[in-house]
């Protein structure tokens, strides 16, 4: 573990911020984190990040909701208990669609909820990062753009003057868990 | 081709927000309004509205301790205001859905700045509209027999009725809701806690931002999960209008078995819930100073989609009275005549001068950025709403098959008190959410000032 903090640069808007994770990329930099006050059009292509695997949990569970409902009734209505309601068909599957229908929603629903936050490592009241100077203008209006200290480029002095090479607001240090 | 659409709508795209903003005053105007000390309007408005809350929770505790016969329903009218009631709030809470989940899909920028306040107004009228089933049992305290569970009695709910679909839409519908809300809130509540200068706010705001840090990876998630939940959202708001409207459609009862209500439902939903947006967003905006997010553009948009809904629900209407002519059924048909001449015709009168012939002002320009005339015919939109429920509700129901069962419904001082004091429960939820809940989704706002054309 490298005793080095991490370095933090700021900047004042979106098409900055954007240009400079380019360049720091080019540059060979790969441990980078972004930090933006709204979810900056064209940030994940710039960062190269992998697609997001939500959707695929959100359909796995719209799925499951929706069947167990479906068997739910049918099993409750024709098999542990069958009555007859108006002359209606034991299995009278018509009517359980609506029930199965609205499962599957929640069923997608909590796993994008709980999913977007599993993902993300939420709730998580405290993380280093929170210390940075101006840190809590990232919330705000700033974008910070920082390089990791384990990163194999990663080199206290020349790092620093790549990263006042980018013309950023200003360059600061991070303790170095903040990853 | 594109250059000459582009030159078309930019100008139009920018009138969404006001162009002296950037992202630091997009984020001091609209946290300041919670961070700042409580006004006396804002406490006067909360005790208020705090008094008919009283009313509304007296009027339920008398009908549990004196039972469902303290309301005007009689053997014939078995449904009185308590789902005149629940139907109008639910249809007011669909739009709220709709503009955040429908526009979010559509990409409409005039979206952004009414969404979070229209998903609050959402949530607050399906909760209210969720207690009036339950407060409309008989026994109302074993309500939780509609839920399947293995009881020791061995018994099941009936899942052929939609009174049981109903229970699971609403809850299904208020859960999505405040997931669908309360993700769009984190980075919100995150800025708070960043804006906050007392501790007990930083903590409470920290806690509930769950340590959201607006990292790429933080958004790559949260983008993609709020897509998806929107697109989830929009035919769940289809499916629980739709259930509501099957109640009456499943029946045989005369001018409900219609397999026009589930879509005619979904429409009058979103129509009585645009107009009570628009009574929302002009209050807000007077009250709050919102001009910047809020401009003549969105009650413009509004508008149109009010006028666009009436048009349908004209159409409804006319179609309802066409079929029941067409048609071989004369019950049918002796329910349309009575309709409009019998002891209910001045409510079916006024619901078609409220909803077809006021909302063709829209049409006017001037009308629609006009506030005092959009405000008059948005309110008219929600009281024409209304009486299209009694309409369906008392009138239908009490003029069956049976002549000799043919009775009127007289609301009693507890249907009114029940009404009023559900009104007062939404101002005061709203009250309370103004106070503590950003109004306008600050990070949405800075998204649309990014896409405008960035300024730091």
């Amino acid at each position: 573990m490298s005793p080095n903090p991490s370095l933090l640069a700021e900047f004042g808007t979106a098409g900055q911020f954007l240009d400079a994770i380019g360049r720091t990329r080019a540059a060979g930099y790969r441990r980078i984190g972004a930090y933006a006050p709204f979810a900056v059009p064209g940030l994940d292509e710039a960062l190269d990040l992998p697609a997001s695997r939500l959707p695929q949990w959100m359909l796995i569970f719209g799925i499951f909701g929706g069947a167990s409902a479906f068997l739910l009734q049918a099993y409750l209505a024709a098999v542990d208990f069958p009555l007859n309601a108006g002359g209606r068909p034991y299995f009278s599957w018509p009517s359980f669609t609506l029930v199965t229908f609205e499962f599957t929603v929640l069923g997608a629903a909590l796993a994008g909820f709980f999913g977007m936050l599993a993902l993300n490592g939420l709730p998580r009241p405290y993380h280093p990062i929170f210390d940075a100077t101006n840190f809590d203008r990232a919330s705000q209006d700033r974008f910070f753009l920082m390089i990791d200290s384990d990163d194999p480029e990663f080199d206290p002095y020349s790092t620093r003057r790549f990263l006042d090479s980018l013309n950023p607001i200003a360059v600061t240090e991070v303790n170095r868990e903040a990853g | 081709m594109s250059r000459d659409i582009e030159q078309r709508t930019d100008p139009e795209r920018a009138t969404v927000l006001r162009s002296d903003q950037d992202y630091a005053s997009i984020s001091r105007a609209i946290s300041d309004s919670v961070l700042r000390p409580t006004s006396r309007g804002w406490w006067l408005g909360f005790c208020l509205s705090g008094l008919g809350v009283l009313i509304f929770i007296a009027a339920a505790g008398y009908l549990f301790y004196a039972g469902v016969g303290i309301w005007g329903v009689n053997t014939t009218v078995v449904w009185g205001f308590a789902i005149i009631n629940y139907v109008w709030w639910i249809g007011i809470g669909n739009a709220g859905t709709l503009i955040s989940a429908m526009l979010y899909l559509a990409r409409q920028p005039w979206r952004t700045s009414i969404n979070r306040f229209a998903e609050a107004m959402t949530i607050f009228a399906a909760s209210i509209a969720g207690l009036f089933p339950i407060l409309h049992l008989g026994r109302p305290y074993l309500f939780y027999w509609l839920a399947p569970y293995p009881s020791t009695m061995g018994v099941w709910p009936q899942f052929r009725s939609p009174l049981v679909w109903d229970m699971f839409a609403i809850a299904t519908y208020i859960i999505v809701s405040v997931l669908f809300w309360y993700t769009g809130l984190i980075p919100d509540l995150a800025t708070l806690r960043d804006r906050a200068r007392s501790r007990a706010a930083q903590l409470v705001y920290g806690a509930f931002a769950l340590g959201w840090r607006g990292s790429a990876a933080h958004w790559r998630h949260y983008e993609r999960a709020y897509l998806i939940l929107a697109a989830l959202a929009v035919p769940l708001v289809v499916s629980v209008h739709s259930v509501v409207g099957y109640d009456f459609a499943t029946a045989l009862m005369p001018g409900w078995r219609s397999t026009l209500f589930a879509p005619y439902f979904v429409v009058g939903a979103m129509f009585s819930g645009f107009a009570m947006v628009i009574v929302i967003t002009i209050a807000l905006r007077a009250a709050f100073r919102l001009h910047a997010f809020v401009t003549p553009r969105h009650l413009d948009a509004m508008a149109k989609i009010l006028l666009a809904a009436s048009l349908i629900m004209g159409y409804a209407y006319g179609m309802e009275a066409f079929m029941a002519w067409y048609g071989t059924d004369a019950d049918e048909w002796r329910q349309t005549v009575t309709t409009a001449t019998g002891p209910y015709g001045p409510a079916y009168w006024g619901m078609l001068f409220c909803n077809v012939a006021v909302p063709q002002l829209c049409w006017s320009a001037r009308i629609r950025r006009s506030i005092p005339a959009l405000l008059v015919v948005a309110i008219l939109v929600n009281i024409g709403m209304w009486l299209e429920r009694y309409v369906i509700v008392v009138n239908i129901l009490s003029q069956g098959f049976m002549p000799s069962q043919f009775r009127l419904y007289f609301p009693t001082v507890w249907d009114w008190a029940t009404m009023l004091g559900s009104f007062a429960l939404f101002l005061w939820f709203f009250f309370l959410f103004v106070r503590f809940v950003p109004m306008v989704p600050m990070h949405e706002v800075r998204k649309l000032a990014h896409d405008l054309g960035e300024r730091s």
